[in-house]
């Protein structure tokens, strides 16, 4: 046990799954680095933010490998080869490019353990960058994890610290179905005490990362720990909260969450994607659904405006959510009356 | 006149502990505090604990308030001998203070220094030690499914002058998964080869529940290395268990399946704390913990009874032997420590499940100081 970075308990997850299982394989646009060029340099950068450094030089090249710049033909390939029997992790390096190889992971690896009766396994894993407050624009910012969501047959992991980064890159490389796995990219220098020993924590279990009465706030990746630092401040204040980490969209620990909110009834939902049909809407309407009566006050949803990411270091910041605002939220909801019903 | 003037500084209740809030003072100042006497209740982020006086005298003042958070070995209020005017008094609580703020708020870390992994043949051991001097060391060994934390008030407690060592044993903890036929003899071995790695020829050693049964097959095998024997809760002197806690530890895989079979382990069920379960989820959770409690479980408990009967190795010992059991043990039953001879003391403590030395640590702590003197 030591203290890791985000990045090192990603890079030691692949490491160790690499080294106890020979079918693991790494591809992806630089994540070897440096090698292709006329320098002579190998393994210089290991993904454009550091996260496969060292892999190339431990397991070579027929294990990990830099594809070229077309996203439609090497998550096309990573598709294929977890259908034949590899266990590719594939990096995506920024989810926004997504939109270049969408069919071959929503038509072809979604579908292929439904469409062929079951018989068929697609062990993938795409790993990505996502979300905002990392000053790159518009086209490198979004949190497209509903997007994912929204798609039946793929599995979604949203994680919220090193530790859990670990335990879920581990669980994803072992699941037989194709999972996307998504990295807060300002997150990788976050540090916390991570074992040294490879261990898988489960998907569709959601964590509580603090306890109370008064109110839920059900939050997702980095946003997870705004809520921390909410709830924190708000107990000093006699509210108390309850954190919910999903750590996973699909599927989603529905129970938990209704368990929760019945036991608070307040709910604030904290998610950095934009507002429109992301995961706030799905567990506001999930609440709404099952849980109307256990509710003191109305749902809130601690969101982004609906608009691109903005560029302008200001401007992104007033964009993403932050723990001021899930504190008003907090502060909303629990100062919420109720209108008489006779009145 | 200082030395009528006695400290009362922020324990260190566990080996993460790192600062302490003071929830309530349960005395107030002119108070005659007798040792031993629950003067506070302190908070951890694990554990809310009453703090016991370490020394006798009358408190004269509550430096700390109500609802204050402060680092391990802040100074928590005053004992001293009435004739000591108040001048002397916040004269030593200046220097005190002016002390404490110049960096001994480190130096209180250094002899409680982080586990180390040691290698024991081809098992790499995590390994926690506390405490110096000529005394004769002394050992514990956790039970089933528990690991070096089980010992977080007592280890510091007890290592005044001699060498304390908790491990974790193999299968747990940050300990290698490798439990080969996972029977107490094996674990017994593998205790004998830590002691010789870290240079013990002989320790006092405590044991407990399974650790107690592998104590007693280390004193069956090397006799000679086995000081005194205190037994808490231990297994290996009847034959009943409760297989629903080991069942229900084993398949448990969620926050929601292991806390109620966490709730056999202790009389108090609000000591079981969400972060406590977390932690042994985050232990089972490591690649092999589970198939090595699996091993463990079919060794010691096969067809839901306790395999080995160790009675005869304990009645034959000839060195100091206690028993400390809990009444309202749900896992193992303290009638099993009925029939033993005479010279071997058995503490019943009531209101206590199976986890003394957590529920009742300081009685078990004076238990155990009494032994090794």
């Amino acid at each position: 046990m030591s203290k890791k970075s985000f990045r090192q308990a990603i890079n030691e997850a692949l490491r160790q799954e690499m080294q106890r299982d020979p079918r693991v394989i790494l591809m992806g646009e630089d994540i070897a680095g440096g090698q292709g060029g006329t320098a002579g340099v190998v393994d210089a950068w290991g993904g454009v933010l550091g996260v496969t450094k060292g892999l190339y030089t431990e397991f070579g090249a027929n294990r990990v490998f830099d594809t070229p710049i077309s996203e439609a033909s090497y998550i096309g390939a990573a598709v294929g080869a977890a259908a034949t029997g590899l266990r590719p992790v594939a990096e995506l390096m920024f989810v926004d490019f997504v939109g270049c190889c969408l069919d071959q992971i929503m038509n072809q690896a979604a579908k292929f353990r439904y469409m062929f009766g079951g018989k068929a396994r697609t062990p993938l894993v795409i790993r990505a960058m996502y979300g905002a407050g990392f000053n790159a624009a518009a086209q490198h910012s979004q949190a497209l994890y509903p997007l994912f969501t929204h798609i039946p047959g793929l599995k979604v992991v949203v994680p919220s610290s090193p530790y859990e980064a670990k335990g879920l890159l581990i669980e994803a490389i072992r699941d037989d179905d194709p999972v996307i796995f998504l990295e807060n990219k300002v997150m990788y220098d976050d540090e916390e005490e991570v074992p040294d020993e490879p261990y898988s924590i489960p998907f569709g279990e959601a964590n509580l990362t603090r306890e109370g009465d008064d109110v839920t706030i059900v939050a997702f990746g980095r946003m997870v720990n705004f809520a921390n630092e909410a709830a924190d401040r708000l107990e000093k204040d006699g509210i108390s909260c309850t954190v919910v980490d999903p750590r996973t969209t699909s599927p989603l620990d529905s129970a938990t969450i209704l368990e929760c909110v019945e036991d608070t009834g307040r709910l604030v939902i904290v998610d950095e994607s934009s507002p429109r049909c992301n995961m706030a809407t799905d567990v506001a309407a999930l609440v709404a659904e099952q849980a109307f009566d256990a509710l003191k006050a109305p749902i809130r949803q601690v969101v982004p405006p609906h608009t691109p990411v903005p560029f302008a270091t200001v401007l992104e910041k007033l964009y993403l959510p932050d723990s001021a605002r899930i504190e008003s939220a907090v502060r909303s909801v629990m100062a919420y009356k109720k209108a008489k019903q006779d009145a | 006149m200082t030395d009528l003037i006695t400290p009362i500084t922020m324990p260190k209740f566990g080996l993460a502990m790192t600062e302490g809030k003071i929830t309530s003072w349960n005395v107030s100042p002119g108070a005659q505090i007798d040792v031993g006497q629950e003067i506070a209740d302190i908070e951890t982020t694990k554990i809310t604990n009453g703090y016991e006086s370490p020394a006798t005298g009358t408190l004269r003042r509550q430096v700390a308030t109500e609802g204050e958070t402060l680092p391990v070995g802040a100074l928590l209020g005053v004992l001293a001998d009435p004739t000591v005017s108040d001048a002397d008094l916040d004269a030593f609580i200046e220097k005190f203070q002016s002390d404490f703020s110049s960096g001994s708020a480190d130096t209180a870390q250094t002899d409680h220094a982080e586990p180390t992994l040691v290698t024991v043949g081809e098992l790499t051991l995590r390994v926690q030690e506390a405490g110096q001097g000529e005394d004769t060391p002394l050992i514990f060994i956790h039970g089933f499914g528990g690991d070096l934390s089980n010992w977080m008030l007592n280890q510091n407690d007890l290592a005044g002058s001699r060498k304390t060592i908790a491990f974790d044993l193999p299968g747990h903890g940050g300990s290698t998964k490798t439990v080969g036929d996972g029977k107490p003899a094996t674990f017994a071995a593998t205790t004998s080869a830590l002691m010789d790695k870290l240079g013990l020829a002989q320790a006092h050693v405590v044991g407990h529940s399974l650790g107690g049964a592998i104590a007693l097959e280390l004193l069956k095998t090397f006799p000679q290395k086995v000081a005194s024997l205190s037994l808490i809760a231990p297994a290996g002197l009847g034959r009943a268990i409760n297989m629903d806690f080991i069942d229900g530890f084993i398949s448990a895989d969620r926050r929601k399946t292991l806390e109620p079979v966490l709730h056999y382990l202790v009389h108090d069920k609000t000591l079981i704390s969400r972060r406590m379960v977390e932690d042994i989820i985050r232990f089972k959770r490591l690649d092999g913990a589970l198939q090595s409690l699996q091993t463990i479980a079919t060794s010691c408990f096969p067809d839901g009874k306790q395999a080995d009967d160790l009675k005869p190795v304990l009645t034959s010992f000839s060195g100091s032997a206690q028993i400390i059991w809990g009444a309202d043990d749900e896992v193992l039953s303290p009638t099993d420590a009925k029939g033993l001879p005479d010279s071997i003391e058995v503490i019943t403590l009531e209101q206590t499940g199976h986890m003394p030395q957590l529920e009742k640590a300081a009685e078990v702590n004076a238990a155990i100081s009494k032994i090794i003197k």
